[in-house]
């Protein structure tokens, strides 16, 4: 082994704290008991010695390979025997696609055996001597940094950059302010908020529609424990804007017994005990709708935010700043529910405008 | 036209002849075009060392291309549209639902493309086996100190890679726009909407509109399949360039140095063992990918802003993240002026790229405590490096804690427990494991440092118990062999740096800044006498063993 | 003895302790956890009662009063209707065990015709809804497509996309709906079992609910199938991220070993 010393720290003072560095090898195991003893002689596998065990490793690679060339095979005959919408019952995975089953597997095989094959005929039958390969310091010799430097130089006192001040300040300049071109380019991304966020479908006399049965919602429908998926007469899941109208407008409407309310606006804001809640959680906008009938807390299966809905819905729980907006209803002439106005909060994730 | 016949032969190079085999002639043409032999003479036979732990990079490399080959397949059949169909395709338990194009081709993937559903089921485990081979690979680089000089930079593009995995994957994750797609652009939506002052107009600009719009699975489709992958392969080739000219790190042993690596050479061991551990990780995912399911989201259906599904989690890598807004209570301010600061989002927000950034950042931090301008190219032995491995765990110990929060309903469910219980420990556990984490695992590293020093020092304890004829009993000790001793005492012990005198020899007083102060301790708690264990010494060695022979 | 001294220093002597540790650990364990289910049967054959009244007084009353009134222990039965008894005696969550965040299902107690008298005798306190016909709640005549709309929008917040259950507020669990009988699916619909909203008639309508158990029985049930493979319980990502740092990531790591490792030598064969 040839020793190599390492190049003094150039850091002069810095380096004090540094250990000596080892001067590997040169010291002989009676001066130093921890010197590096070198690497050890390399030791023969069989296969290096016996031919025969050698012959051993040269088949199983070999059958590694083969066994993929079958497993190909296997793949494209799964490919065109096995219809896709088979499902067979194979454990302990379960009722699965017979198609995935062997498709994937037969790949699988095909891959892994390359692989195996390689590594196996790496392992056994290329040589394994180890052999030390030197580093060379990466940093350059001091040399070769002054010509750099100096080249450097040259060619900056060449372009007069450092002279010619008004050329490097316009070139600066110019650099500098035409990405705006490209940053102009992206307004057309989306419209301005403007009150967007604010207003929602509801509006007062909105029929309150059952998202299950499609139609307009009783007081009688709705009974103490029940609770009602909801939005806005006038939407389909047709329109083209249903997404982002529902996003926002989407209710829950819940019936408690008119003692079990605790909050009096909340109470007057509902019909017989019949509460509205926006059901879009105000913390990132899921619906908050594990409604628990006997604590009458809802929860957000997102981040746990858990309101009280026979207390205004305030947070009891979780990451949500404010309660779930509530909607104003009462009865109509015709006996249905209806909105008396859109909610008068925002509904949904807080932002920095809403106040 | 003149033939090579006619042209005169190069005399300084007689091997390029017409008659040479054709696979030189090939060889030479590439050659005289683009020079490859100057860089085969450099890399051919270049040696590779030999360690398990090394090749958890390789799972990484090989899984991003496995990604790679099947998102380029998914994206022939994938439709990036939020247009509204009615569903008509092969599956059953859809028929005439209202849905995206994209969810409706995602079915379609599934259910009348064969193999369709391999392919996307190869794409989803790599794309999670891809990130969980990034964190093993970059805390193997962590605990062996292998992002020490001169590999800091390689060590910023892995970290970087990370980061944008995180954020690939949070792309891919959305486009099928199924129900936990949508849960999860819905996140952002409101994570964006938090921001203050710009939120609102970030949102609208991002969505091209309010959420959710028909603009933001074609722009993530975009972010997914060009932009981050993109920026991802050019970091996957910067990050092995510089692993071929950094040469590979290697443990201590005989005849192993800082000057030298030692191993086999490219050609043929490595072309034979790193080709053929592609194939098999590849053949393993497509195993995996043929027998367990993953993100069924023909059972989620399309996304509806107003359904949600208990059990909305993103994929692991983001779990930390979902775990830190879990974990935080509610908190919203109206500040005067109207404005509102939901720091339920913002708080959370703020410490996901802080962890991040710590892990990222930790090689400048040591390297300026240190002040240790040589290059390291042995691999430490974590217990060698007991602050920076107890370091290591502690970011562990709160990474694993936030993802306990960002599990906390399916632990609830599965281990009845409450979720608000699991919450609360994790609210305090953020705080308290972690800096038992760091007290623990430094005093098990001081613990081995001891125990390496006395197997140096006394030899192995062999269990065998021999009376002495005047009727002691004594346990005899092997003496540890040369290769042994040479490599338990190998690693670097640096002193703690020293500020040096207040005032200098003519008595005037220095100025030593305040964070000149902070690094001086810094260095004096990695490598003060609490920091490591002295490794024994040659004199120290000697007297001892002299010893014995008197006994 | 001599042996096992010998070996005491050996490197993998602490993980053989450590694991003999851990089987001790967990045999100590099983042998003192506490085992209540068997008495709950005990006690089942205990009560051969015939009449409705009777069982009630015997296995309801000391919760529910004497006449189904409620307590400090349990709620009032009056009006519940024999819907609900079916519910909670059939799916064992009555008669209550021990006092917990929620009843959980478990081996019904009473037999079929035993729940029929006491549902009788509930019935017969106050109108309530009565236990479906079989032709109500029939998988078979159910829309699955249109059930798994309805059950994404009313169900799955709590029990999760395919009724695999999911997590509520303070230990209360939504249960998962493997296997679930559609009889009870559909009871537990009308009647809002503990903290269970009910889906009354009027906002959920009998086609409603049968196209919800439709879904549940093309999605969540022994027969169902997962063309993708092994489900891991349905959980959604957890699962699959456990799965991949344990399997996955651990068959790869093992690869790597075998990579790795050197190759044996001929001395050592």
């Amino acid at each position: 082994m040839t020793s190599h010393d390492e190049p003094e720290p150039q850091h002069g003072a810095a380096g004090e704290h540094l250990p000596e560095h080892r001067s590997d090898g040169a010291l002989t195991p009676a001066d130093d008991p921890f010197a590096d003893p070198g690497l050890p002689p390399h030791e023969h596998r069989r296969q290096d010695i016996d031919e025969r065990a050698a012959k051993r490793s040269e088949r199983t690679v070999a059958l590694l390979f083969t066994v993929s060339i079958l497993a190909t095979i296997g793949f494209i005959a799964s490919y065109v025997a096995i219809p896709i919408d088979r499902i067979v019952y194979i454990w302990p995975f379960g009722h699965v696609s017979g198609l995935n089953f062997s498709l994937g597997l037969t790949l699988g095989l095909a891959l892994f055996c390359i692989g195996a094959g390689a590594v196996h005929w790496a392992r056994t039958l290329m040589s394994d001597v180890e052999t030390p390969d030197e580093r060379h310091p990466i940093e350059a010799t001091p040399e070769v940094r002054a010509h750099v430097f100096a080249e450097f130089r040259k060619g900056a006192a060449e372009s007069q950059i450092g002279r010619r001040k008004l050329v490097r300040n316009t070139m600066l300049g110019a650099v500098a302010v035409v990405p705006l071109a490209g940053v102009v380019l992206l307004r057309d991304l989306g419209p301005l908020p403007h009150d967007k966020l604010r207003h929602t479908k509801w509006k007062a006399g909105s029929l309150i529609i059952n998202e299950s049965t499609m139609q307009p919602l009783r007081p009688e429908d709705i009974t103490v424990g029940s609770l009602t998926q909801a939005m806005p007469e006038g939407m389909s899941p047709h329109d083209e804007d249903f997404h982002v109208e529902i996003a926002k407008a989407a209710v829950m409407l819940v019936r408690l017994q008119p003692d079990d309310i605790k909050d009096a606006k909340s109470a007057e804001w509902g019909h017989e005990g019949i509460l509205c809640y926006s059901k879009i959680c105000t913390h990132i906008g899921c619906p908050a709708t594990l409604y628990e009938q006997q604590t009458h807390h809802a929860l957000c299966p997102c981040h746990q935010s858990t309101f009280d809905l026979s207390d205004g819905a305030r947070v009891l729980f979780g990451p949500a700043g404010h309660a779930l907006p509530q909607l104003r209803i009462t009865v109509n002439d015709d006996g249905f529910l209806e909105a008396r106005g859109d909610f008068d909060e925002p509904p949904g994730p807080s932002f920095w405008e809403r106040g | 036209m003149s033939t090579a016949t006619d042209a005169p032969k190069p005399a300084e190079a007689p091997r390029r002849g017409s008659k040479a085999p054709a696979g030189e002639r090939v060889a030479d043409w590439a050659d005289g075009r683009l020079g490859i032999y100057g860089l085969a003479k450099a890399n051919m036979r270049k040696i590779f060392p030999d360690h398990w732990s090394f090749l958890l990079g390789e799972i990484c490399l090989y899984s991003f291309i496995i990604i790679i080959l099947t998102g380029v397949y998914l994206t022939l059949f994938f439709v990036p549209s939020m247009a509204e169909v009615e569903y008509h395709g092969s599956f059953k338990p859809m028929q005439g639902i209202m849905m995206t194009e994209a969810y409706a081709s995602a079915l379609d993937i599934n259910f009348d493309v064969r193999g369709g559903l391999l392919v996307r089921q190869i794409h989803h485990w790599a794309a999670l086996i891809f990130v969980v081979g990034l964190f093993c690979h970059m805390f193997r680089v962590f605990f062996t100190g292998a992002f020490r000089k001169p590999r800091e930079i390689n060590w910023l593009f892995g970290f970087l890679l990370l980061v944008l995995a995180i954020f690939t994957g949070l792309t891919g994750y959305s486009l099928p726009d199924d129900g936990l797609s949508g849960i999860g652009i819905r996140f952002m939506e409101g994570a964006i909407l938090a921001v203050p002052i710009v939120g609102t107009y970030l949102q609208m600009f991002i969505f091209g509109g309010e959420f959710p719009g028909h603009d933001i699975i074609p722009r993530f489709f975009v972010a997914h399949v060009l932009l981050l992958p993109g920026i991802m392969l050019g970091l996957v080739v910067a990050h092995l360039i510089l692993v071929f000219y950094h040469k590979h790190t290697q443990f201590a042993g005989p005849g192993r140095t800082n000057t030298n690596v030692v191993g086999m050479p490219l050609l043929p061991v490595y072309i034979a063992k790193a080709g053929g551990f592609f194939f098999l990780v590849f053949g393993v995912i497509a195993a995996i990918a043929a027998t367990v399911t993953i993100n069924p989201i023909w059972v989620m259906g399309p996304y509806r802003p107003d359904q949600v599904s208990t059990d909305a989690q993103p994929d692991w890598y983001l779990g930390f993240s979902e775990g830190l807004v879990r974990m935080m209570p509610g908190l919203e301010w109206v500040i005067p002026g109207g404005y509102t600061l939901n720091f339920g989002l913002l708080v959370p927000l703020a410490v996901f790229p802080g962890l991040l950034v710590v892990i990222g950042a930790y090689p400048f931090f040591e390297s300026w405590g240190n002040r240790d301008p040589r290059e390291h190219h042995i691999a430490d032995r974590p217990r060698n490096a007991p602050t920076r491995t107890a370091f290591g765990m502690a970011w562990l110990t709160a990474f694993g804690v936030t993802m306990l929060a960002g599990g906390n309903d399916v632990w609830a469910i599965n281990f009845n427990l409450s979720i608000n219980a699991i919450t609360w420990f994790c609210r305090i556990g953020f705080f308290v494991l972690p800096p038992i984490a760091f007290i623990i695992t430094r005093r098990i590293c001081l613990g081995l440092q001891r125990r390496d020093r006395e197997k140096v020092l006394h030899g192995r304890e062999t269990g065998v118990i021999k009376r002495l004829p005047h009727g002691e009993f004594i346990e005899v000790h092997e003496p540890l062999p040369q290769e042994t001793l040479h490599t338990l005492t190998a690693h670097d012990q640096l002193t703690p740096y020293e500020i040096g005198p207040e005032t200098d020899e003519n008595g005037v007083r220095r100025k030593v800044g305040p964070l000149e102060r902070a690094r001086a301790r810094v260095s004096r708690g990695y490598y003060g006498e609490h920091g490591q264990i002295p490794k024994p010494s040659r004199e120290e060695y000697k007297e001892i063993t002299s010893g014995h022979e008197h006994h | 003895m001599k042996k096992l001294s010998a070996r005491r220093r050996h490197p993998l002597a602490a993980l053989v302790v450590l694991l003999l540790a851990l089987a001790a650990t967990g045999g100590l364990y099983a042998a003192f956890a506490p085992a209540g289910e068997a008495q709950a049967d005990n006690s089942a054959q205990s009560l051969a009662i015939e009449e409705g009244r009777q069982l009630y007084d015997v296995g309801c009353s000391s919760c529910h009063g004497s006449n189904g009134q409620g307590g400090s222990d349990g709620p009032s039965l009056v009006g519940v209707g024999a819907a609900s008894v079916d519910f909670q005696v059939a799916t064992g969550r009555m008669p209550l065990q021990q006092p917990g965040p929620q009843a959980p299902a478990k081996p019904a107690v009473y037999t079929q015709a035993e729940i029929d008298q006491l549902a009788a005798f509930i019935a017969s306190l106050g109108p309530g809804p009565a236990v479906p016909d079989p032709d109500v709640y029939d998988p078979a005549q159910g829309d699955v497509a249109r059930g798994g709309e309805l059950f994404r929008s009313n169900c799955s917040q709590c029990h999760n996309f395919t009724g695999e259950g999911g997590a509520l507020t303070h230990g209360k669990e939504a249960p998962n709906l493997y296997n679930v009988e559609p009889r009870h699916i559909y009871e537990a619909m009308l009647t809002g079992p503990q903290n269970m909203p009910s889906f009354p008639d009027t906002t959920l309508t009998e086609q409603d609910k049968r196209d919800i158990i439709a879904w549940l029985d093309e999605v969540n049930t022994s027969d169902s199938a997962q063309p993708g493979g092994f489900a891991l319980g349905g959980y959604g990502p957890v699962g699959e991220g456990l799965f991949a740092w344990t399997i996955g990531i651990g068959a790869l790591i093992a690869v790597a070993v075998w990579i790795g490792a050197r190759s044996t030598k001929a001395r050592k064969s």
